[in-house]
């Protein structure tokens, strides 16, 4: 399974893809959407973990810019915010929606989730 | 509760709060009082001022009406007196300058003259002659008084020098009131004689008693000595003296006020009757006279008390009304302001809330991950999977970062709450966050808190934020009430298809009833000394309203509080509609 995880921090980023990869998980990791953006287009992805606030092109606008390469791809919404805007968003564009910090067993039973859908 | 409380208005209920944030606008108590006070003073007064100067007016009109009246009637009497006794002098003149001296002294003519006399103009009893030296030469009537001797009287030496008398009435011989008229006729041969007649009183006092008197009225004659001459009703008998001073003598009706031998004030009017020896008197009770006056006044009096009645009622219920209306308008002004200011600062919590667990979210969530690839790290590399005491350290740092993670999640939650949404609710989640709010402060006061929900409670449409607030305003309360090592049971059951009860009981210090009665008025607070601010539970009933739920409370004094709160299962049309 391929993922791709699009975070502004990256420290948090960096880390979770370390140990998502642990787990058999292919993973590749972006700090920016325009880096993701590149990658996707390298390779296709199975599913996009994006953070919803990052600077740039935020992380619902580049679910939409990634659902155009690759429609099949899944998304779960990651967010240290939780605002209404965000609790609606997430909770309607992406098949889960998980506020940071996070479980990494929750996290990994909904990319299983998601992947099957 | 007595009647006085039940029909006293609002604002006479409520305590004037004069300082703080719920500080009313007015003393609505003491601008009641001015405005009864000053409305009644303006419309009373010239009520009041109006009424006496037309009492004044009437009584002293009335009074002056009545002494006109008396007057006239007395002065038509003196007239009709002094021509009756003229008319009857003129009537003795004619005669003696008509009729010779030997004629007159003719029985026969005499008697014919008499009985001419009686029948125009009446009231004469017998006719006599009487000559120079006092003897009566002649006489008819119904007595034997021929030959008798008047020289040495009185009456016989005014005639000689005025030339007429009238007498007193006297009971002469007869022992019947009567009076005499004589008149002086002078001979050629420079001799005289007088002709002399008695008249009956009878028509005269048929005249007096004619008059129209009212109550108590008399009227009747004295002589110049104060002897009453002719029959009266009220005063002393004939020929007695009167009770009262002499009047005066004048020419004209003369009116006085005096007091009777019983003390009573009466009204004197009196006139001399020109030459005779006669004062007409009438005499009125002043009570009797004012008697119109005194129905009129009642009248007046009563009038005025009514009007005085009828309007103070006016004043008293437009005044309470109004008033009571601008002390509502007050009561839902800071209503709405306490309401506004408790959402703002709630909102404000809220927004602090949600900023402080965002920028500790993110580095947070790195920690998480740190530790979390530590772990990763020893588990997965099998160097370092050994180690079983840097393993637990780890778990350690994960297990607070996750209950990090659960605090700051629960004020995200509890921020996004505070706008209304509708939403499939489980009640045991909203508790569960309510409860974990105050865990802290249970734990350090030692109170245990037991919620039992009851296993079929199903998901129901509500308002999560507004739920958290009914509950945690309740929860809050109790803890309030409640000493170290109180007991806080929290049952939720499902008592229909159509709702879900939830039961909040402490053991805490209870409410009076008095208490009980108001919990849910705006500003009522039993702990205004500890910042309490009144509204938390009138809030919490507008909230249980508003999701189309009751709340109700039980207490009792020293032993506890329950409060039981009703939630549809469906909300109202109105909400779901928000």
């Amino acid at each position: 399974m391929r993922v791709l995880l699009v975070d502004d921090e990256v420290e948090f980023v960096a880390t979770l893809a370390e140990r998502l990869s642990f787990r058999n998980i292919e993973v590749d990791y972006a700090t920016k959407g325009a880096d993701a953006l590149v990658l996707a287009k390298k390779k296709v992805y199975d599913l996009a973990i994006l953070d919803m606030k990052m600077p740039g092109i935020s992380g619902i606008e580049l679910k939409g810019l990634l659902e155009k390469q690759s429609p099949t791809m899944k998304f779960i919404f990651l967010t240290g915010h939780g605002s209404e805007d965000d609790y609606k968003a997430g909770t309607s564009e992406a098949c889960c929606y998980l506020i940071k910090p996070i479980n990494i067993d929750i996290l990994l039973a909904k990319i299983k989730q998601a992947t099957e859908e | 509760m007595s009647i006085f409380e039940q029909i006293s208005p609002d604002f006479l209920k409520s305590r004037n709060v004069t300082s703080g944030p719920f500080r009313q606008m007015f003393n609505y108590s003491l601008i009641w009082r001015w405005a009864i006070l000053l409305t009644s003073a303006v419309t009373l007064l010239p009520l009041i001022l109006i009424t006496a100067v037309d009492y004044n007016f009437t009584q002293k009109s009335i009074e002056s009406e009545n002494l006109l009246r008396t007057l006239r009637v007395a002065s038509n009497a003196r007239r009709a007196i002094s021509f009756f006794l003229s008319e009857r002098k003129s009537a003795l003149s004619f005669i003696v300058h008509d009729k010779s001296v030997d004629d007159l002294n003719n029985p026969e003519k005499l008697a014919a003259l008499l009985k001419n006399l009686r029948d125009s103009f009446g009231g004469f009893v017998d006719l006599g002659v009487i000559d120079k030296n006092g003897f009566q030469t002649t006489y008819v009537g119904p007595y034997t008084l021929e030959g008798k001797d008047y020289s040495d009287q009185q009456w016989f030496k005014e005639v000689q020098e005025k030339g007429f008398h009238i007498s007193d009435v006297f009971l002469g011989f007869r022992k019947v009131p009567h009076l005499v008229i004589a008149v002086r006729h002078n001979l050629p041969d420079g001799s005289f004689y007088i002709l002399r007649t008695a008249l009956d009183t009878i028509l005269f006092n048929e005249h007096l008693s004619s008059l129209e008197l009212s109550g108590r009225g008399d009227a009747f004659l004295i002589n110049h000595q104060g002897i009453i001459q002719t029959p009266t009703r009220y005063q002393s008998k004939i020929f007695e003296k009167i009770a009262y001073a002499i009047p005066a003598y004048s020419d004209n009706t003369e009116i006085r006020e005096d007091k009777n031998i019983a003390g009573d004030q009466v009204i004197i009017c009196s006139a001399y009757i020109p030459d005779s020896p006669y004062i007409l008197m009438i005499v009125k009770h002043k009570k009797d006279m004012m008697q119109s006056w005194s129905e009129t006044r009642l009248k007046l009096i009563g009038f005025l008390a009514v009007s005085i009645t009828v309007i103070l009622m006016v004043i008293l219920g437009f005044s309470t009304y109004l008033v009571n209306n601008v002390y509502l308008a007050d009561q839902r002004r800071l209503m709405i302001l306490h309401e506004m200011e408790y959402s703002n600062k709630l909102a404000s919590i809220g927004r602090l809330a949600a900023g402080v667990a965002h920028e500790i979210n993110n580095p947070l969530a790195i920690i998480n991950e740190k530790a979390g690839l530590i772990k990763d790290l020893f588990t997965y590399v099998e160097t370092y999977a050994a180690d079983a005491r840097i393993l637990g350290l780890i778990d350690s740092i994960l297990a607070s970062v996750e209950r990090c993670g659960t605090i700051t999640k629960r004020l995200l939650g509890f921020a996004r709450h505070m706008e209304v949404t509708i939403e499939s609710i489980s009640l045991e989640k909203v508790l569960d966050e309510v409860l974990g709010f105050l865990q802290k402060e249970a734990e350090y006061r030692n109170i245990a808190v037991n919620l039992d929900i009851a296993a079929d409670i199903p998901e129901f449409q509500s308002d999560r934020g507004k739920l958290q607030q009914i509950f945690l305003n309740i929860v809050n309360n109790a803890f309030g009430a409640m000493d170290v090592g109180g007991k806080l049971d929290i049952a939720v059951r499902q008592d229909d298809t159509q709702h879900i009860i939830t039961r909040i009981t402490d053991n805490g210090c209870g409410m009076s009833e008095e208490d009980l009665g108001k919990i849910y008025e705006p500003f009522y607070s039993t702990k205004t000394k500890t910042g309490g601010t009144g509204l938390g539970l009138s809030i919490t009933y507008g909230l249980v309203q508003e999701l189309g739920g009751k709340i109700h409370v039980t207490s009792k004094k020293g032993a506890g509080t329950t409060f039981t709160v009703s939630l549809p299962l469906e909300p109202p049309p109105k909400t779901a509609e928000k």
